[in-house]
């Protein structure tokens, strides 16, 4: 593979709560290399969003820790000044949210929101910015981007918002776009587009991708490679074709099983025991999938686990995999 | 007979302007469209944010005012019952919403919430409400001592199951369930999707369910509709509409589902870009000079399509 963009050595990222700190992002270690995309997968609440925002540290330092190292052109972002950081932001590494409301400002006209950027970060002149603000609004696909250019946000679709937005994201060429559910409240035509428009970006730029979803079709459509992620850690990691064809974990088992996809028509669908444990109940010790897989017995859990190369480039997360059935499962109905 | 008839339903809505607040025009939510629903049978109502599914849906409940169309239920017209809520009708037919949260009243106990359609319709004892109570929790899966809980204290799934017993506290004989799982995990989404076809099973209950995902319906519906700009561009059985899709908008809302086989990537956003092609060369085949949707037209038994004959 090519080579290295960004490294997440030990991320651990806390929240505090009464006087005391939980880590919502526990000891996550992983690469994101040069032109590739890496989707981050896993239920709401496991932790995908801290992990992101942790990357520029877009957290409120008040009441949030982030520990261990995140390395980017071998400078180590939990340490670098603020100053510093800013230049990273929006220069470097560009950011898609889910909600373009959060992250267009609803008073400033598009064109000119896409320059703000260029303002801070380059040296063109005027007339330069806003050659490139048209261009980039081309490039994103609004069919008139002269008009767009002089608009407000409000006076756009959902779908030419969200175009807006990676507009502004790419305006600075960064080697590193991370995009945290960029396409979960648009209709699925629009997210086809988006998706369309972004792998077709990414090969023009080659840029890097760190993509978070809770979508395992927009993960099928998008990742080279997938990295899942349950209570905080990422619990496997492998290309995405080996998620979908060859899954280890057995949460990543029981997340395809669940699915009722176009592929999927069994009668019944899976559904995993229990929930999702919040932040403060989180088990701390030993295997953390355990609990919603209870039949499991005890001895095929690692007192410790740790992610390890099951095969050339496939991690996975504790030794219950080995011995995992998920139709166990099936024949014990469960009333929770 | 049909369990529920829909005959060229129309829902219009005032845009008011200017200070005085006049009506200067209709949104028409809701544009001319007929189907039918069977006892037991799910029906599964598709389409785009706007292209008017819940006004279908609360027009079906008695929620909307009609400007036009009738519906019939057991083969009762029940077009003039809208609004009143005590009525026979109201008892067969409940909603089930997307965000149950909202829809459950925070201060009030999940006995409170299931019983209350109970009370509006049947005299009880306490003793006996709490018994059907149980009875629901149970056919739901919650444990019965979650009646004396409030709605805060449970997970997004388990609340729309207590949205799904207090649907069923009746046993009603049609639930409209608009985007009942769309604010769902995964897993959880499961859970609800399997519950609401053990319930149907047992209480031979049919569902209008609305939802923009298409696996979704797909897993849950026998027939479906769909949906775009008020009216209805094909309908038709699940096989048929998935296996032979005819109108343009129905081929890139099936292109545009993200496939789980990571290795069909490149042919299929090929297949998308030749539907936007197809869509953009020959819009006018399939969209009238206003650029509203055709009648539909029959193919065969189980399928019509909104084309020029
Ligand atoms: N700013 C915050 N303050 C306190 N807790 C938070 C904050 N952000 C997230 N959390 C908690 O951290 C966990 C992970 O959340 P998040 O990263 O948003 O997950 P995801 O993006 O996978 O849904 C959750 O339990 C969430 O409640
Ligand atoms: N109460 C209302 N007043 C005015 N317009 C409405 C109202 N409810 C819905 N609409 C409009 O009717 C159209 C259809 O809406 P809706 O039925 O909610 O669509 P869907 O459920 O398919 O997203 C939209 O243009 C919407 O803005
Ligand atoms: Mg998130
Ligand atoms: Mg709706």
């Amino acid at each position: 593979m090519s080579e290295k963009l960004l490294e997440i050595r030990n991320m651990r990222t806390s929240f505090r709560a009464g006087g005391q700190y939980f880590a919502a992002v526990d000891n996550v270690s992983v690469d994101i290399y040069k032109n590739e995309t890496l989707a981050v997968v896993g239920e709401s609440g496991s932790g995908k969003s801290s992990m992101a925002l942790s990357v520029t540290r877009l957290h409120n330092p008040a009441y949030t820790r982030v520990e261990g190292s995140i390395l980017y052109q071998g400078k180590n972002l939990t340490s670098l000044p603020e100053a510093e950081l800013n230049k990273v932001r929006g220069g470097h590494i560009g950011m898609i949210f889910q909600d373009p409301q959060s992250a267009l400002n609803p008073l400033v006209k598009v064109g000119l929101q896409i320059e703000e950027s260029l303002v801070y970060h380059t040296d063109m002149s005027r007339a330069e910015r806003r050659n490139h603000a048209l261009d980039l609004l081309r490039g994103v696909g609004m069919p008139r981007p002269e008009l767009t250019y002089g608009q407000f946000p409000h006076e756009l679709s959902g779908g030419m918002r969200q175009r807006a937005m990676i507009a502004s994201a790419l305006s600075c060429s960064p080697a590193l776009v991370i995009a945290d559910e960029p396409t979960t409240a648009l209709d699925v035509t629009i997210q086809a587009q988006i998706l369309d428009l972004m792998r077709s970006l990414q090969a023009a730029t080659q840029t890097s991708i760190l993509l978070i979803t809770h979508d395992l079709g927009v993960v099928a459509e998008m990742a080279d490679r997938v990295a899942v992620m349950y209570a905080g850690q990422l619990v496997e990691l492998a290309s995405c074709s080996e998620i979908f064809n060859n899954p280890l974990h057995p949460y990543t088992r029981s997340l395809l099983s669940s699915i009722p996809s176009l592929e999927n028509s069994s009668e019944r669908l899976h559904v995993i025991r229990g929930i999702v444990p919040s932040l403060k109940d989180l088990p701390r010790t030993g295997c953390r999938f355990s609990r919603r897989i209870p039949w499991m017995p005890p001895d095929s859990h690692q007192d410790e686990p740790e992610l390890r190369e099951a095969a050339p480039g496939h991690y996975v997360m504790c030794s219950c995999y080995e011995t995992f059935e998920l139709f166990q499962e099936m024949n014990t109905p469960c009333r929770c | 007979m049909p369990l529920l008839e829909v005959k060229n339903l129309q829902v219009h809505f005032p845009i008011r302007g200017g200070i005085l607040g006049r009506t200067v025009g209709h949104t028409k939510a809701v544009d001319g469209i007929s189907f039918q629903i069977e006892p037991g049978q799910t029906v599964g109502l598709v389409g785009e944010s706007g292209s008017g599914k819940s006004t279908t849906g609360k027009a079906i409940l008695g929620l909307v005012r009609l400007c036009g169309g009738r519906i019939l239920f057991d083969g009762e017209d029940i077009t003039g019952y809208i609004g009143r809520n005590r009525s026979p009708y109201r008892r067969g037919v409940q909603m089930i919403f997307q965000d149950v949260y909202s829809s459950l009243n925070p201060r009030k106990r999940v006995l409170d919430v299931i019983a209350e359609p109970i009370r509006n319709f049947e005299r009880m004892t306490k003793a006996e409400e709490l018994r059907r109570v149980h009875e629901l929790l149970e056919v739901v899966g919650l444990s019965a001592d979650s009646a004396l809980k409030y709605p805060h204290e449970f997970s997004g799934g388990q609340r729309q199951r207590i949205g799904v017993a207090r649907a069923i506290a009746l046993r009603p004989k049609l639930i409209v369930a608009d985007e009942p799982v769309s604010a769902l995990d995964l897993s959880v989404q499961a859970q609800v999707l399997n519950y609401m076809k053990d319930i149907q099973r047992e209480l031979g209950l049919a569902y209008l369910f609305i939802s923009h995902d298409l696996g979704v319906v797909r897993h849950m519906c026998e027939r479906l509709l769909i949906m775009h700009r008020a009216r209805f561009v094909e309908t038709g059985t699940r096989e048929e509409i998935y296996n032979n899709p005819m109108h343009i908008y129905t081929r890139r809302l099936i292109a545009a589902i993200p496939d789980m086989n990571p290795a069909a990537r490149e042919a299929n956003e090929a297949r998308r870009k030749s539907l936007e092609r197809e869509y953009n060369d020959q819009f006018s085949k399939f969209y009238d000079a206003d650029g509203s949707v055709y009648d539909l037209a029959r193919i065969n038994d189980d399928h019509s399509v909104a084309i020029p004959g």
